[in-house]
C-alpha cells in the first residue's frame, strides 16, 4: 500500500461523484480511469426506516461502502471518483459527499430504467451540482434512442447523455469529459467579473 | 500494552469517545482532502496506534479517504484522528483551498485537458 501516495507537486484535489442503483456499474467505471485500485471504505449511518416494514424499529444502523479512485490529472491536481448508492436513505452520506463536488455521472442501465430515477430526484433535489448521464451497456441491454432516453429519465434537453462501457478506460474517460464541459457551461463555474 | 492502550484502540469505542467533540479543522475536511504528515515529526508518544499509523501512512501526500480505506476505518472517524493530528502539528492539509468551496474553472480546465489526454 506505500508507494501509492501522490506526487510531492499534488496540491489540489478535485472530485466526481458516481452515482446509480446497485450493480450499474459504479466500480468497474471508477476502476477503469483509476490509477490505483479502487479502494473501498465502509461508513455505519442511521437511517429513518421508511416504513417499508412495521417490525423494524424507527431508526436502523447501516453500512454504506464508499468505492473510489484516483487519477493524477496534472502535476498540481488529482481527481478522486467517489462511487455510491444514490437512494434517499443514504442521502445523510451522500450529502456530505456532494459538498465541494464538480459534478455527478449518474449511471443508468437500460435493463432496469426505473432504478435509477430515485438517484436523479435526489440529486435534482438536493442539489444543483451538474450531472451527466452514463448509459452502461450490458450484452443483453435494449438498444434504445437516446431522446427516448432522455424522456423516460425526464431530463432538460442540455443535459449530457453519454454510451459508455464502463470496463473500458477510453469509453469511461469520455463519459467524464462530457460530465467536466457540461458543468464548465454552469454559472458557478464562470469567470468572476474582472 | 496497557489494557488502557486496548481500549483507547478499539475503533468503535475511539469513535464513541471522539464524536462530538468541537473540531475546528474538522469542518474543513473531506474525504478528498489531502493529507500530509510535518517532516520528520513522528506521532506524540500519546499517540494510539490508529494516529500513529495514520501519520506513518501520511509519509506522502494521500487524500482523507484513502488513510481511511487503509486503515480500514470509517472516514468520519479518521477525519476525528486527522483533526487532532492537525491541531497538534503532526499533520497538515496539503490541500490548501477551503472548505465548501468549489474548484476554480481554470482547475477544471486542467481536468478537462488531463482527462482528454487519457
Ligand atoms: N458487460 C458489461 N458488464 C459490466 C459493465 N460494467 C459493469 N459490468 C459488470 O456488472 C457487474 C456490477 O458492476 P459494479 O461495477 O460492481 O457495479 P456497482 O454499481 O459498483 O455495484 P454496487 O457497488 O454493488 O452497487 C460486474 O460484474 C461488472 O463486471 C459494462 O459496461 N459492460
Ligand atoms: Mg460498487
Amino acid at each position: 500500500m506505500p508507494g501509492q501516495h501522490l506526487a510531492p507537486s499534488v496540491a489540489r484535489s478535485v472530485k466526481i461523484l458516481v452515482v446509480g442503483a446497485f450493480g450499474v456499474g459504479k466500480t468497474t467505471l471508477i476502476g477503469s480511469v483509476s490509477e490505483i485500485e479502487p479502494l473501498r471504505t465502509e461508513e455505519q449511518i442511521t437511517t429513518a426506516s421508511v416504513g417499508v416494514d412495521p417490525g423494524l424499529p424507527e431508526k436502523q444502523t447501516t453500512t454504506v461502502a464508499l468505492d473510489f479512485g484516483r487519477l493524477t490529472i496534472s502535476q498540481e491536481i488529482a481527481l478522486y471518483m467517489f462511487g455510491t448508492p444514490g437512494q434517499r436513505r443514504f442521502w445523510d452520506l451522500w450529502a456530505g459527499l456532494a459538498d465541494g463536488a464538480v459534478g455527478a455521472l449518474v449511471m443508468v442501465d437500460t435493463r432496469n430504467i426505473e432504478a435509477s430515477f430515485e438517484v436523479l430526484d435526489q440529486l435534482e433535489l438536493r442539489t444543483k451540482m451538474p450531472f451527466a448521464v452514463v448509459i452502461n451497456q450490458f450484452p443483453d441491454s435494449p438498444q434504445y434512442p437516446v431522446e427516448r432516453i432522455r424522456a423516460a429519465l425526464d431530463l432538460l434537453p442540455g443535459t449530457p447523455i453519454v454510451r459508455c462501457d464502463a470496463r473500458n478506460r477510453t469509453s469511461s474517460a469520455q463519459a467524464l469529459i462530457q460530465l467536466v464541459e457540461h458543468a464548465l457551461t454552469f454559472p458557478a463555474f464562470q469567470k468572476a467579473p474582472a | 500494552m496497557s489494557q488502557g492502550d486496548e481500549y483507547r484502540d478499539h475503533p468503535v469505542r475511539s469513535y464513541v469517545l471522539t464524536s462530538g467533540r468541537a473540531h475546528p479543522t474538522r469542518n474543513t475536511l473531506r474525504p478528498e482532502t489531502l493529507l500530509v504528515a510535518v517532516d520528520g515529526r513522528p506521532a506524540p508518544s500519546t499517540a494510539t496506534r490508529q494516529q500513529r499509523d495514520l501519520v506513518r501512512l501520511c509519509r506522502g501526500t494521500l487524500a482523507l479517504a484513502e488513510v481511511a480505506a487503509y486503515l480500514a476505518l470509517p472516514v468520519s472517524l479518521v477525519a476525528v484522528l486527522v483533526s487532532d493530528l492537525v491541531d497538534s502539528g503532526h499533520l497538515t492539509i496539503r490541500s490548501n483551498h477551503q472548505a465548501h468551496v468549489l474548484p476554480e474553472r481554470d482547475i477544471l480546465e486542467k481536468v478537462l485537458d488531463g482527462l482528454r489526454n487519457i
